[in-house]
């Protein structure tokens, strides 16, 4: 990083401690909470090393609140990844405390970790659709997991499909569909069980940007319906249009909580 | 769990095997082809032991009397071989009977030329017996009883076959025990390469919520109905390859099955049926299970 670039870094960061000062409800390294009813996602001190040396996450300090819509922008090695493994309870932290729905995540015993994962709604880049299974099966694999009747599956299904236009593929193959809708279809599986927290991981990495933009906007409803959504991304133009909380993260640090922030571009 | 779920399980294994035809058709070759060689050896070596039980029975111990013993002591002698354990059958033979059997065997023609009976004394009790090794134990109480004068025993073929029949064993559990590891090792392979392909569809799983259970339900009852294919198929074709065996050798070598009696193939098949099937089924379960199991901790 160039001298002017330390510079402009220093001076955002500046600003969010300034805008801590005045009472405002983004910090750098700690979040004050409103009430901790309203907290759904709560990290204290998470630390997460994988090998001596550099750790993937280092005292990070977050709180998100119900409904909110939050990004999580920052290069790769920045910590996002594994901050999302760390909330679906994929790995567990070096230290710290890590709470989601009111679960404590490093408590929570291996059998739970279903029960706790069927809270959560996720989406991945790679869609991680089954592909030997069509577009209706995969959104009712969610609900046969929790063990829904079949009455229901019958009717919860296609009723989320229309939600995200594609009542009418259902009959389709994952192979059959863009991207676009494979992610819908991913969308699609992660909501149907209802969660209170939609985790999407680069859900636009593989789409072109008209695709990205729907994408997006679907999420963006889902969160007006009161569903908390948390997006890691690195698509720019999205997250500075959008104007929704970003937190930055640099070197397993977060280095950035804005409200209504826009993307730090540190290059 | 549901009803439904569980039907959903086994619905989901049963459409496994057809979805992934080339995995199935590897395991089940492979299943079928250690069960074959298993099932041709199993019958080998079960006839072989037969065969050498039958040659142990076939030299009994003679237990010749004292001359002038009445009916009742012999019965009574009778009932005291008959009583013991190691005894498979007792026959008596009185000494008309013993001269007749003796000049027929030599080819003496005419035997009315002789006005007594040259074995007088020679009324005995041909004695079977269950085991061979046995025999030294039942010569010493043979030799104790009174009114039996001579106990004759061909210690050196009981030896010899008991020698035989203990390395027919040794090898026989030899070469099944190498047969039966070889056959897990390859079929536990075959199954956990057919799975860890599909690691991602298990991960996939677990990242939305599934149990263990929900999860490695449909692999298991994969590995169950593939196990289970693989063993009948090695069976029906050893049935069929025994049986052509059999008849083969009785029109060919007629002598052999004088000498030999080869065990009926309903013999073989009650113990190689449920051990073929125990195999192929335990295999299938406990390779996908355990392979599953690899892939669960996501």
């Amino acid at each position: 990083m160039s001298i002017d670039k330390i510079e402009i870094y220093d001076i955002r960061v500046l600003c969010i401690e300034r805008s801590m000062d005045k009472g405002m409800r983004s910090t750098v390294r700690g979040r004050t909470v409103a009430g901790d009813n309203d907290t759904v996602i709560l990290m204290e001190h998470v630390s997460k090393a994988y090998t001596v040396g550099v750790p993937a996450l280092n005292d990070v300090t977050l709180h998100i609140n119900k409904g909110e819509f939050v990004f999580i922008v920052g290069d790769s090695g920045s910590g996002k990844s594994t901050l999302i493994k760390l909330l679906l309870r994929e790995l567990l932290p070096t230290s710290g405390k890590v709470i989601v729905n009111g679960t404590d995540v490093v408590r929570l015993k291996r059998r739970s970790i279903p029960k706790f994962r069927r809270s959560l709604g996720v989406v991945f880049q790679d869609f991680r659709l089954l592909k030997d299974r069509n577009v209706y099966e995969n959104v009712a694999f969610a609900q046969r997991i929790i063990q829904m009747p079949n009455r229901e599956i019958r009717k919860n299904v296609p009723s989320i499909l229309s939600t995200v236009g594609l009542a009418g593929k259902y009959k389709a193959r994952p192979k059959q569909l863009s991207g676009g809708e494979q992610q819908r279809v991913a969308l699609a599986r992660a909501l149907v069980n209802k969660p209170k927290i939609l985790l999407a991981d680069e859900p636009t990495g593989n789409l072109d940007p008209k695709n990205s933009w729907e994408i997006m906007n679907l999420l963006e409803k889902i969160n007006n319906n009161g569903t908390t959504v948390l997006v890691v991304t690195h698509n720019r133009e999205i997250v500075n249009a959008m104007q929704k909380r970003v937190i930055t993260m640099k070197k397993g640090i977060i280095v950035s909580d804005e409200e209504k922030g826009g993307y730090i571009d540190e290059d | 769990m549901r009803i439904n779920t569980l039907f959903y399980c086994i619905k989901q294994g049963i459409r496994n095997i057809f979805k992934n035809k080339w995995f199935t058709l590897a395991s089940i070759a492979t299943i079928s082809a250690c069960l074959f060689m298993f099932g041709l050896f199993f019958s080998i070596l079960s006839n072989f032991q037969h065969i050498v039980k039958n040659a142990e029975e076939r030299f009994p111990v003679s237990a010749l009397l004292e001359g002038g013993l009445s009916d009742e002591r012999v019965q009574e002698i009778s009932n005291m071989i008959s009583r013991r354990s190691e005894v498979k059958e007792s026959i008596f033979i009185d000494a008309d009977e013993t001269w007749e059997k003796f000049a027929e065997e030599m080819n003496f023609g005419d035997v009315s030329i002789f006005t007594e009976n040259p074995l007088e004394e020679c009324a005995h009790f041909d004695i079977y017996l269950t085991d061979v090794s046995q025999q030294p134990a039942l010569v010493a109480y043979l030799e104790s009883i009174e009114g039996i004068r001579k106990v004759n025993q061909s210690a050196l073929t009981a030896q010899a076959l008991t020698g035989v029949n203990a390395i027919v064993s040794y090898v026989s559990v030899g070469i099944i025990v190498i047969l039966f590891l070889v056959s897990i090792f390859l079929i536990s392979n075959t199954v956990t390469i057919g799975i860890s392909v599909r690691k991602e569809e298990i991960q996939i799983m677990k990242y939305i919520g599934a149990t263990d259970f929900f999860t490695r339900a449909p692999f298991v009852i994969e590995g169950i109905i593939i196990g289970f294919i693989g063993s009948l198929i090695p069976l029906v074709a050893v049935y069929f390859i025994y049986n052509e065996a059999m008849m083969y050798v009785a029109g060919r070598f007629p002598f052999l099955s004088q000498i030999f009696e080869f065990l009926p193939v309903t013999t073989v098949f009650s113990t190689l049926v449920p051990v073929c099937i125990a195999i192929g089924v335990g295999i299938g379960f406990l390779g996908s299970f355990t392979t599953v199991r690899k892939h669960l901790s996501v």
